[in-house]
């Protein structure tokens, strides 16, 4: 008996008999390049309805701390570059949070791999500073920090600069729903509250 | 969802309910205008909206290709990231698959990201079969699996359903299926988010299983892309210990930079953003991140019939952003379960006579389900011709009824059709006699189209009375326009 593998294979192959592959890869064309990248960025982040503020390496601590309303449970990833007040940190002591734990938490800050101002999205690799995928995902408030020499103009800029090979997170403003009657509706799932700060 | 599409009727019989259905062509008429506005503002807002259509089409055609290679790259790639590969024929073997790792974790439930190929096969019914639930957690599948309805739209399954009847669904329906709506539920959309929260987030937090379909799938990374909104994907993709992706062997992108064009198209085509809320790629297992045993399923189900179709072949490059349907004269007033298929619209008139191969007449009535006026094309992101590709399968559905002893209606209209139109002297005839009916019907029309022309309602005989059972056909002008020309001398007189 042939496996369902060969089987499909083979149709393919009977298929494309008289088909001559093309061992090119394709090249989409770019976009001109826009003057004010960081501003465009925030701009476009702002569009989705997530807030966004701009500050310097030094305001940075104080803009994380006036982006979590007082007595809210923070937790945040080993190897951010800021201190957070009374924050959890995942896996501190090589106790990782459960799903259910994660979901007692009001916020997450993380930082960021790159932002794309074209399309005003964040996206995280998951590396230091960001943390594993589901806690900047469970809490209903996302803090998230992207330094202006991260972002780049367009989604062709960013594939090149991103390792495939790790879990990404492409996030372009807060969870929404147009699924009632096309009303836009912020907040199923995910963060219902994605606040950006750019810093420098 | 407890609902199928087997068996429906072909789509005139279909299309005639659901024109009388006035909340349903509301519903449609609103959404896909809201949609073709808001993709309108974002396509013009793209420079090189054209170049970037031809290099989303180059990408989709290389991968299509020479796609045996690219299956053995994806699988290698996979395997080298920790993913286990599985190879499904058929939508039957595809379930079975996924029934056998949900059995061998020991599970009756897993969660669900919305997924077209998942319906395609029938899984939710293949997994209760088992004893295993399958939960929906797309709001709008949501809405359609308590409403035990069918979804109608690739993107918004639910357009058929307005805020009204949504609250009333889920106040009857949420308390069987799990954590019940609250008793003050009103029918504001963000309350209805928020219920729909409330009742899925237990669900996804115990979930040990969960089951994704896959947008892209990047051969020489063993990447799978999934595009979605509202989060539940994320919570799929990450919160439970094991994961089965079933991915049609169309979903191939050769290259990771290959991606970038198709990321450019989708979301703007799709809900008309500049990009969707949020994506998920990941490539197998991340030791500590992420569910610890991934699966994926590599499902032909037809799609190497529909590659052996030269025309037919670049229905593939579909990356499914239901642009074509928000588009479609005939799908906005008859709505997708006209079609009787998963895949609605141009697309699905199509899409399911390649997959499934002509003879049955619901799927040979699908190539007639449109007035071939050019649109999808045009909005289509990744350029499928759409109207060549129903004009050819047309041929094919002729072709295979050649033996039939009672001629099909749309044979002999199109036989007529094809010739009166192969010469001019003839054209003018008959154009003359359609002239001599307009008059004739015009008188006994009664029927009003919107903009205030009338209808014909059904002509009798033989024939044209099968073909105008499902139209309302706006009455033939009195005189043709050859006559008119003729008799003003194109206006001058
Ligand atoms: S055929 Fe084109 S326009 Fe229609 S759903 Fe597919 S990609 Fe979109």
């Amino acid at each position: 008996m042939t496996s369902a593998r060969d089987e499909i294979l083979a149709r393919v192959r009977v298929a494309l008999a008289e088909v001559e592959p093309d061992r090119e890869p394709v090249v989409a064309p770019v976009v001109t390049a826009r003057p004010d990248v960081v501003g465009l960025f925030a701009e476009r982040v702002a569009d989705y309805r997530a807030v966004v503020e701009r500050c310097a390496e030094a305001g940075l601590a104080e803009a994380v701390a006036a982006a979590l309303p007082a007595g809210s449970r923070v937790v945040v990833p080993a190897g951010l570059s800021v201190d957070v007040e009374g924050a959890v940190v995942d896996g501190a002591d090589g106790r990782v949070l459960s799903a259910l734990e994660l979901d007692g938490f009001d916020a997450v800050v993380t930082e960021a791999r790159v932002g794309i101002a074209e399309t005003g999205t964040i996206v995280l690799d998951h590396g230091a500073g960001q943390g594993r995928r589901a806690i900047s995902l469970v809490p209903d408030k996302h803090v998230c920090i992207v330094r202006s020499d991260q972002v780049v103009p367009d989604v062709p800029d960013a594939i090149v600069l991103l390792d495939p090979s790790r879990p990404l997170t492409w996030i372009s403003g807060p969870s929404a729903t147009s699924d009632i009657e096309l009303d836009r509706v912020e907040g199923v799932h995910g963060p219902r509250v994605l606040h950006v700060i750019v810093v420098g | 969802m407890s609902r199928t599409f087997v068996g429906m009727p072909a789509f005139p019989a279909a299309a005639r309910a659901a024109l009388a259905d006035t909340q349903l062509r509301h519903n449609l008429a609103h959404a896909t205008g809201v949609i073709r506005a808001k993709r309108a503002a974002v396509v013009a807002e793209v420079e090189n909206w054209e170049e970037l259509r031809l290099a989303g089409a180059a990408v989709k055609d290389r991968a299509l290709r020479d796609l045996g290679t690219h299956l053995v790259d994806l699988e290698a790639a996979l395997t080298a990231g920790g993913a286990t590969v599985h190879w499904a024929r058929d939508a039957a073997e595809a379930c079975a698959i996924v029934a056998t790792v949900a059995k061998a974790h020991g599970v009756d439930e897993v969660v669900k990201v919305k997924s077209m190929v998942t319906q395609e096969i029938g899984l939710n019914e293949a997994l209760a079969e088992e004893g295993i639930a399958a939960w929906e957690t797309d709001l709008a599948e949501l809405i359609v699996q308590l409403g035990d309805d069918l979804p109608s739209h690739i993107l918004v399954p639910a357009i058929h359903r307005n805020r009204a009847e949504i609250r009333e669904i889920f106040l009857r329906e949420m308390g069987g299926a799990g954590r019940p709506a609250p008793a003050d539920l009103t029918d504001d959309p963000a309350v209805l988010a928020g219920a729909a929260r409330e009742h899925l987030r237990e669900k996804f937090l115990r979930a040990k299983v969960a089951v994704s379909g896959a947008n892209f799938a990047i051969a020489e990374t063993g990447t799978l892309v999934v595009v979605e909104s509202e989060g539940n994907g994320r919570m799929c993709l990450t919160l439970p210990e094991v994961l089965v992706s079933v991915v049609g062997i169309e979903k191939v992108v050769p290259t990771w930079a290959e991606l970038d064009p198709l990321l450019r198209l989708l979301p703007r085509s799709s809900t008309g953003e500049r990009m969707n809320p949020y994506t998920s790629t990941w490539s197998g297992v991340t030791p500590g991140d992420g569910p610890q045993e991934v699966h994926v399923v590599l499902l032909d189900n037809g799609r190497t019939r529909a590659l052996a179709d030269d025309v037919g072949r670049q229905a593939l490059r579909c990356i499914r952003c239901s642009a074509c349907l928000n588009v479609c004269p005939v799908y906005e007033r008859t709505g997708g379960h006209a079609y009787g298929s998963v895949y609605p619209g141009p697309i699905g008139a199509i899409l399911n006579p390649l997959l499934k191969g002509t003879g049955d007449p619901q799927t040979d009535s699908l190539p007639y389900a449109s007035s071939l006026c050019g649109a999808c094309f045009e909005a289509c992101p990744v350029r499928i011709d759409i109207p060549e590709v129903l004009v050819h399968l047309r041929s094919k559905v002729v072709d295979g009824h050649r033996d039939d002893t009672v001629p099909k209606a749309e044979a002999v209209a199109m036989k007529a059709a094809a010739y009166a139109f192969s010469d001019a002297r003839r054209l003018a005839a008959v154009e003359k006699v359609s002239g001599l009916a307009g008059r004739v019907l015009g008188r006994f029309g009664r029927a009003t189209l919107p903009g205030g022309r009338r209808a014909a309602g059904r002509i009798p005989g033989p024939g044209a009375s099968a073909w105008t059972s499902a139209r309302d056909l706006p009455a033939p002008p009195a005189e043709s326009f050859r006559a008119w020309w003729k008799r003003t001398d194109g206006g001058r007189r």
